[in-house]
């Protein structure tokens, strides 16, 4: 008995640790000739060029400032309605029938796939309101597709905050805004950044819904209003990965360095913040 | 002597549940009144009648008449801020916010619209006088609150709220989470503060409450048994469920 119990001791830990070592190294391996393929292709004219039907000619120039510009509209719009959501939620509303109906199903969107919310923002921001395949038809139905990790984020940092704090500051004659603007959300805004962060990075990693609204055409032109037509990183080595020619390969493995390199600072920050605010307020 | 809060058949209840049941009791400005009972008596609710804590608890309602300091509770045109500005609140657990200690002291002025800054410096100073603090954290004050003690803590929350000047000061077991030293210090502290304030005090601690308190108040199962002066309480209880508590007999 003694001996069967040392052989599952012995074989469950490296078994254990290969598994957790299966992400980290297919994900290794996949950077690694990502690397190989595509780093000697960056260079400055690479990232300023416009995209060109010959693949040594074609850059980034368009897709890393679209990108940019949906990273910008998409925050600015989702942040100020989803964190209010959030605040409400925690704040305002009672546990009745229809509250729970809104949280169940906030839990729910955070689970629809994403080319739903493209056909949703193809009918109505670019067909309804008539936007067209412009950056704010993109950045509101990206925001659609991260609101709900924003709005959990939000409630989770403000339910962390201590009953007790709000109680201080109603005791003292705080009324509830004074209580919400001083306490609630300074205390819960690294939680709030941190989900923020994570969302913004997924949305610029997104393709498919941006796809459904038509961002897939050729631009040639860095758009210069949220008007203007426009493409991303993602879309763009999408493009470039449909081409024959192996050079364009080249060109896409090159995209995808930008493009996870964006994604690790943004995460970088993310972590950071979420350390800085934990050693800052604990209760 | 007028009385400072007057409360007459005050009826408690949660999700329609009676919590306080007929209760009638008078209280005496600038004295100690202890109110202590066994756990789920209907003490604690009954302080937070008193500066509408209770609000916050969905299914809970109030009847009966109680007046605090010349407001009227039932008034539907009720300012709840303007009255807690009045009824100040020490909790349970020490409960500063995560900011400076300055800042914790300064806030209920701050909210009050004070802008002055040499007149909060000043009320900041007395106000951790008052509470006996002030030697102790008087060169750290940006520091956070939380780096203090737990006996700090609490005494920084009472400074915290005799910054805003209250007419009464509302405690909720306040020592129960600290050590003796620390509930030495805040018992003296609390003695000294009835000059200037009318304390209301809720402890699970007999000898507290004859310790520190004028009158005494004895809560069982929502009702209010018997109230007076605490000497005669502890010494001659009128009612035999009052012995027995005072005893150690049951609670």
């Amino acid at each position: 008995m003694i001996r069967a119990k040392s052989y599952k001791e012995r074989f469950f830990e490296p078994f254990a640790l290969i598994c957790t070592f299966f992400g980290i190294i297919l994900l290794s391996i996949f950077i690694i000739n990502i690397l190989i393929d595509g780093l000697l292709r960056i260079d400055s004219e690479f990232l300023t060029n416009l995209p060109s039907r010959k693949a040594e000619k074609a850059g980034i120039l368009t897709a890393w400032t679209g990108s940019l510009w949906i990273m910008v509209s998409t925050a600015l719009v989702s942040i100020p309605v989803g964190v209010c959501a959030g605040i409400y939620m925690e704040e305002y509303s009672s546990k009745n029938k229809l509250n729970t109906l809104i949280e169940i199903n906030i839990a729910n969107l955070a689970g629809v796939p994403s080319i739903i919310y493209g056909l949703l923002g193809l009918e109505i921001f670019v067909r309804v309101f008539g936007l067209g395949n412009s950056v704010l038809a993109g950045s509101f139905t990206l925001s659609l597709l991260i609101l709900p990790i924003i709005i959990v984020a939000t409630r989770e940092s403000i339910k962390a905050i201590p009953r007790s704090i709000k109680d201080a500051s109603y005791a003292l004659g705080a009324t509830k805004w004074e209580t919400i603007t001083n306490h609630v959300l300074p205390y819960s805004v690294g939680g709030i950044l941190t989900g923020v962060i994570l969302a913004v990075s997924r949305a610029i990693g997104e393709t498919a819904p941006l796809i459904a609204i038509g961002a897939l055409a050729y631009v040639p032109f860095v758009a210069k209003s949220p008007l203007d037509e426009f493409t991303v990183l993602p879309i763009q080595i999408f493009n470039w990965t449909t081409r024959p020619q192996h050079a364009f390969l080249i060109n896409a493995a090159a995209a995808i360095i930008i493009l996870l390199v964006i994604t690790f600072i943004l995460n970088g920050i993310a972590v950071y913040l979420r350390n800085k605010w934990q050693k800052k307020v604990s209760y | 002597m007028n009385n400072i809060i007057q409360v007459d058949n005050l009826f408690v209840f949660y999700n329609n549940k009676p919590a306080l049941k007929n209760i009638s009791i008078n209280i005496s400005p600038n004295a100690i009144t202890a109110l202590i009972g066994p756990s789920g008596c209907g003490k604690s609710t009954f302080l937070r009648v008193l500066n509408k804590m209770n609000d916050f608890i969905e299914g809970c309602r109030m009847e009966g008449s109680v007046n605090v300091d010349g407001v009227n509770l039932n008034d539907s045109k009720l300012d709840v801020e303007t009255l807690r500005k009045k009824v100040g609140m020490v909790f349970q657990k020490p409960n500063p916010f995560p900011k400076s200690i300055f800042e914790n002291v300064a806030y209920g002025l701050k909210i009050q619209g004070f802008t002055d800054k040499k007149f909060i410096q000043e009320r900041v100073e007395e106000s951790l006088k008052q509470s006996y603090l002030w030697e102790e954290v008087k060169d750290n004050l940006s520091d956070s609150a939380l780096s203090l003690s737990g006996g700090q803590q609490q005494r920084l929350c009472i400074a915290r709220t005799i910054a805003i000047k209250p007419s009464i000061i509302l405690m909720d077991e306040p020592t129960s989470a600290l050590d003796p030293i620390s509930t030495a210090k805040i018992e003296e502290l609390i003695r000294s503060l009835k000059e200037k304030y009318t304390i209301v005090i809720v402890t699970h601690n007999m000898q507290q409450a004859s310790r520190i308190s004028d009158y005494t108040s004895f809560f069982y199962m929502g009702d209010l048994i018997e109230f007076g002066l605490t000497e005669q309480l502890f010494k001659n209880p009128k009612e035999k469920s009052t012995e027995n508590y005072i005893t150690g007999r049951f609670g």
